[in-house]
């Protein structure tokens, strides 16, 4: 089969109709079945970690299949679609994923937060408020946050079945003594109403306060691992943390080069050849509305 | 063959199924919201809500179980041919359609393991209405509180009460339907 994300195959098909060379959003219907029978038990036991029979996509797994899958489970036509890869929607991984969509489910696409009623995640949480309604898609690459102690698939279930936590805040305490501090910046663990451990995917922590009692649903694909996980809106979503060294947000410390902000997650960019640098949202959506509220 | 067994169908199963999954997604994202579901009409006594679920989540890889009031051929007959799903004892069933009173001991269906919480039952289960008034819910899902009509709050209770093991169930009257899963925490009003 041709790769539905291949650009060159021309235009895309009129808004409001899919590419008819696939099934709508492309899984077949028992594939999708499969996965919404495990989205719905995710939602039913929030942080706890369904196994599901992953496809092949036409795409490589550092490409997000898990998400991919997910995302294809959950589409209806009238949903507008957001992509984003590290906070940006103009990578090639997300233009790829949002043309996949847009040839094989019809949808239409944004790049605004505000707009989307599905947002396709590689690492980010958007700066703007998720709202209810909204569903907010992660791809994930190892979804077992306590796979760092323990390799063994039978042995970590068993450690989430028992709730079996006091190693991973063994290491995590650990963390603190050689460096004063927690040094995970990203996947930073959490635990979801109080029962399960979860790995948020490799979101920096910054974001990990905006998953806690979000108006959004949350839904977690992991492809090559085969798990899906869920949070269902106004969920307690909390980072592990400790009563003399309670959970901090980190982030770069400056202000956007472009926009201003003083708030947003920042990166380091090089701006010419003589390698000076500048600190810029992560956000490119967020940074930009900044700037034309600014211009008007 | 009877033949509204053949009838009653999606007639567009890739986006009728999406259609209704979204919806019994949100319903299960946010217990004890009220969400109307199409697209498809089973035989009666079946309501409309619950075909349609079947319709979009039972295949030949999901056991169903029948209580007494569904198990009826025109029932079994529509359910196969359309889903393929094997019908079983609903004790060892994946999905279990009935009407509410029949089912209210949920210790009878599949609980999960403690290493597998989701290899456990979802129950659909026929009530007279819908609306939001009555037994008060919490959880996840939930800001703050909803409330719901439920017929009893005990096997509510009970089955909150062993999570993360425990049932899901799914409420329907006609095409509306709504979800309680094992996360929320029931109170009378
Ligand atoms: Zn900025």
């Amino acid at each position: 089969m041709t790769d539905p994300s291949d650009t060159s195959l021309g235009d895309t098909p009129p808004e409001g109709t899919h590419d008819q060379d696939y099934n709508f959003a492309y899984l077949d219907e028992q594939t999708k079945r499969m996965i919404r029978r495990a989205l719905l038990k995710g939602l039913a036991i929030p942080g706890y970690q369904v196994p599901f029979a992953s496809r092949e996509m036409p795409m490589p797994y550092g490409w997000g299949t898990g998400g991919v899958q997910v995302t294809s489970a959950c589409l209806v036509p009238d949903d507008c679609i957001k992509v984003i890869d590290q906070g940006a929607d103009d990578t090639t991984n997300a233009v790829s994923i949002r043309k996949f969509f847009e040839r094989t489910a019809g949808v239409r696409t944004t790049e605004k937060t505000g707009e989307a009623s599905l947002i396709q995640t590689r690492h980010r949480i958007p700066e703007t408020p998720l709202e209810e309604g909204q569903i907010l898609v992660y791809q994930v690459p190892i979804p077992e946050p306590l796979r760092f102690l323990e390799p063994r698939e039978t042995e970590t279930r068993k450690m989430h079945a028992l709730e079996e936590y006091g190693l991973m805040h063994v290491k995590l305490y650990e963390d603190i003594s050689s460096h004063g501090h927690i040094s995970t910046a990203y996947a930073y663990p959490v635990s979801v109403e109080e029962r399960y451990v979860m790995d948020p995917s490799p979101i920096p922590k910054f974001d990990n306060p905006k998953m806690h009692q979000c108006p959004a649903v949350q839904l977690f694909g992991a492809g090559r691992e085969q798990r899906i996980y869920a949070l269902p809106p106004y969920t307690d979503v909390v980072s592990l943390d400790f009563e003399d060294h309670p959970f901090t947000r980190l982030r770069n410390d400056g202000v956007c080069g472009l926009c201003g902000a003083d708030d947003t997650y920042l990166d380091e960019v090089i701006m010419d050849d003589e390698g000076t640098r500048m600190f810029v949202c992560s956000d490119t959506d967020y940074c930009a509305t900044r700037i034309e509220e600014a211009a008007e | 063959m009877a033949e509204n067994s053949l009838a009653g169908g999606f007639a567009a199963p890739a986006v009728n199924s999406a259609v209704a999954f979204r919806g019994i997604m949100m319903a299960m994202a946010e217990p004890g919201r009220i969400m109307p579901v199409s697209g498809g009409i089973p035989p009666r006594p079946m309501d409309s809500a619950a075909g349609v679920l079947a319709l979009t989540l039972c295949d030949p890889t999901t056991p169903v179980g029948l209580m007494p009031s569904m198990d009826q051929p025109a029932i079994r007959e529509w359910l196969t041919f359309h889903t393929g799903a094997p019908i079983i004892a609903p004790g060892e069933a994946e999905f279990v359609f009935g009407r509410f009173d029949e089912m209210a001991d949920f210790t009878v269906f599949r609980q999960g393991t403690s290493e597998y919480p989701d290899r456990s039952a979802t129950l659909v289960a026929a009530v007279a209405s819908l609306e939001n008034s009555g037994a008060v819910l919490r959880g996840p899902g939930i800001k703050e509180s909803r409330a719901l009509n439920l017929p009893d709050v005990t096997p509510f209770q009970a089955n909150a009460a062993l999570y993360p093991l425990g049932v899901d169930v799914v409420m329907v009257a006609g095409g509306d339907l709504v979800a309680i899963p094992r996360s929320t925490r029931v109170e009378v009003e």
